[in-house]
């Protein structure tokens, strides 16, 4: 049989729910034999793959290319898990959301600014009005919540999907966990 | 056949006879026969709001549904508290509290403690289907010991109520309507110059979210105490027979 093909990215999130994968310690190697890891910041391709099985999504869509990832990876993703809760609530960055992009910028590279306030316009992406949670962008799969999920719960929920199943997270994780 | 007391109702809740007095509300007879309803803005000890929906059931013969916590037993009464379309209005409810506040469970005071977060895991919560309004809330922490966030309140009014009924301060209020109600304390002047607040503390406690809580507390780190509730109603009732 052949492998499963399997990828990773990571949005607006702060890369814990990457951490908290690379937790599964030894499992990875266990993991290994099953997928082939084509896309991720762990790996080395800088090109989303044609066609993936399971894609793991880490972070909240906050920016003009974050929006445009997701887009394209939805398109060539069999399965999309939204790990973690910027990217099935918004969490943390999404703080930002009661107040318009403007004030956010101002407030960062301005008024707190000790040396040069400038705001940033060159090779950064450009924020979008508000930061959403990546089901409000592109249709998700499977909710996995928790900042981040625990090393047990994506394992648990990478080795029920390769075997076919629908996993159950209700006693497993939740929101802020 | 002996008619029973008029004063004892009988019905059936899921499909179990029980019994009750008849000034009894549906809530309170499930729980006496240990059948779950959920519940947000109840609190065992203060007054019935009826606020949060959460505890909506269906009657037989009732066509719209009915709020557990404040609906009277009558006799004959076929309740419903867990059928599938119940369960998804809960859900549903749930998804409506969190998104017309701003709920940031991982940077929370009492997150892992919160009565909100803890209700969207048990009814199987996934994410928030409707859209997310982040409005925009003020916090007040004019207080010596406290602070109000009112970006995690769900205006379930414990606070309020608990102020009002129990401290006998009635330092809270509601004031605006629909997305604009909001909590205040005296007539909407900061927390801290409040000429009625005796700074017990029962309105952080009773808090079922991180809106109100104790200054110094991180997250995580603050866990509601409760326990003086049901202890003060019972040395009350127990003094006025």
């Amino acid at each position: 049989m052949s492998k499963v093909r399997f990828a990773t990215v990571w949005l607006d999130g702060c890369s814990g729910c990457h951490m908290s994968f690379l937790d599964m310690d030894e499992r990875l190697i266990e993991l290994a034999e099953l997928v082939d890891v084509v896309y991720s910041p762990l790996v080395d391709p800088k090109q989303f793959p044609d066609s993936v099985d399971v894609t793991l999504v880490e972070g909240a869509v906050s920016s003009d290319e974050d929006l445009e990832k997701i887009r394209h990876i939805r398109e060539h993703t069999q399965y999309l898990i939204a790990l973690g809760d910027c990217s099935v609530t918004g969490n943390v960055p999404s703080m930002r959301n009661p107040f318009k992009v403007d004030e956010v910028m101002n407030r960062a590279y301005i008024e707190n600014a000790t040396v040069q306030p400038q705001i940033p316009n060159v090779s950064v992406p450009t924020l979008l009005p508000r930061v959403r949670p990546v089901h409000t962008v592109v249709k998700v799969d499977v909710y996995v919540p928790g900042c981040p999920p625990s090393a047990d719960t994506i394992y648990y929920v990478l080795t029920t999907l390769l075997r076919g199943e629908v996993p159950d997270l209700s006693s497993r994780t939740r929101f802020g966990v | 056949m002996k008619q029973p007391s008029s004063h004892i109702k009988t019905l059936q809740i899921d499909g179990q006879d029980v019994g009750a007095n008849q000034d009894e509300t549906i809530l309170e007879v499930a729980r006496e026969n240990g059948i779950y309803i959920p519940t947000l803005c109840e609190i065992e000890g203060l007054s019935p709001h009826g606020g949060c929906r959460l505890c909506l059931v269906e009657v037989k013969g009732v066509n719209k549904l009915l709020p557990a916590c404040v609906t009277h037993v009558q006799e004959g009464m076929e309740v419903f508290t867990n059928s599938p379309r119940l369960q998804e209005y809960r859900r549903t409810i749930l998804e409506l509290i969190f998104s017309e506040g701003n709920h940031i469970c991982a940077v929370c005071v009492v997150n892992g403690r919160c009565d909100l977060q803890a209700l969207a895991t048990k009814l199987g919560m996934t994410h928030v289907s409707v859209p997310y309004l982040y409005p925009r809330r003020s916090v007040d922490a004019s207080h010596d010991r406290f602070a109000l966030d009112r970006n995690r309140c769900i205006l379930c009014t414990r606070c309020v109520r608990v102020c009002d009924e129990i401290e006998g301060a009635h330092t809270w209020d509601v004031s605006g309507r629909g997305v604009q109600a909001h909590v205040v304390t005296d007539l909407n002047t900061p927390w801290g110059d409040s000429d009625t607040c005796t700074s017990c503390g029962k309105c952080v406690n009773v808090c079922p979210t991180g809106a109100l809580f104790e200054k110094g507390k991180a997250v995580a780190e603050m866990s509601k105490k409760r326990g003086f509730l049901p202890y003060l109603t019972q040395m009350r009732e127990k003094r006025s027979k």
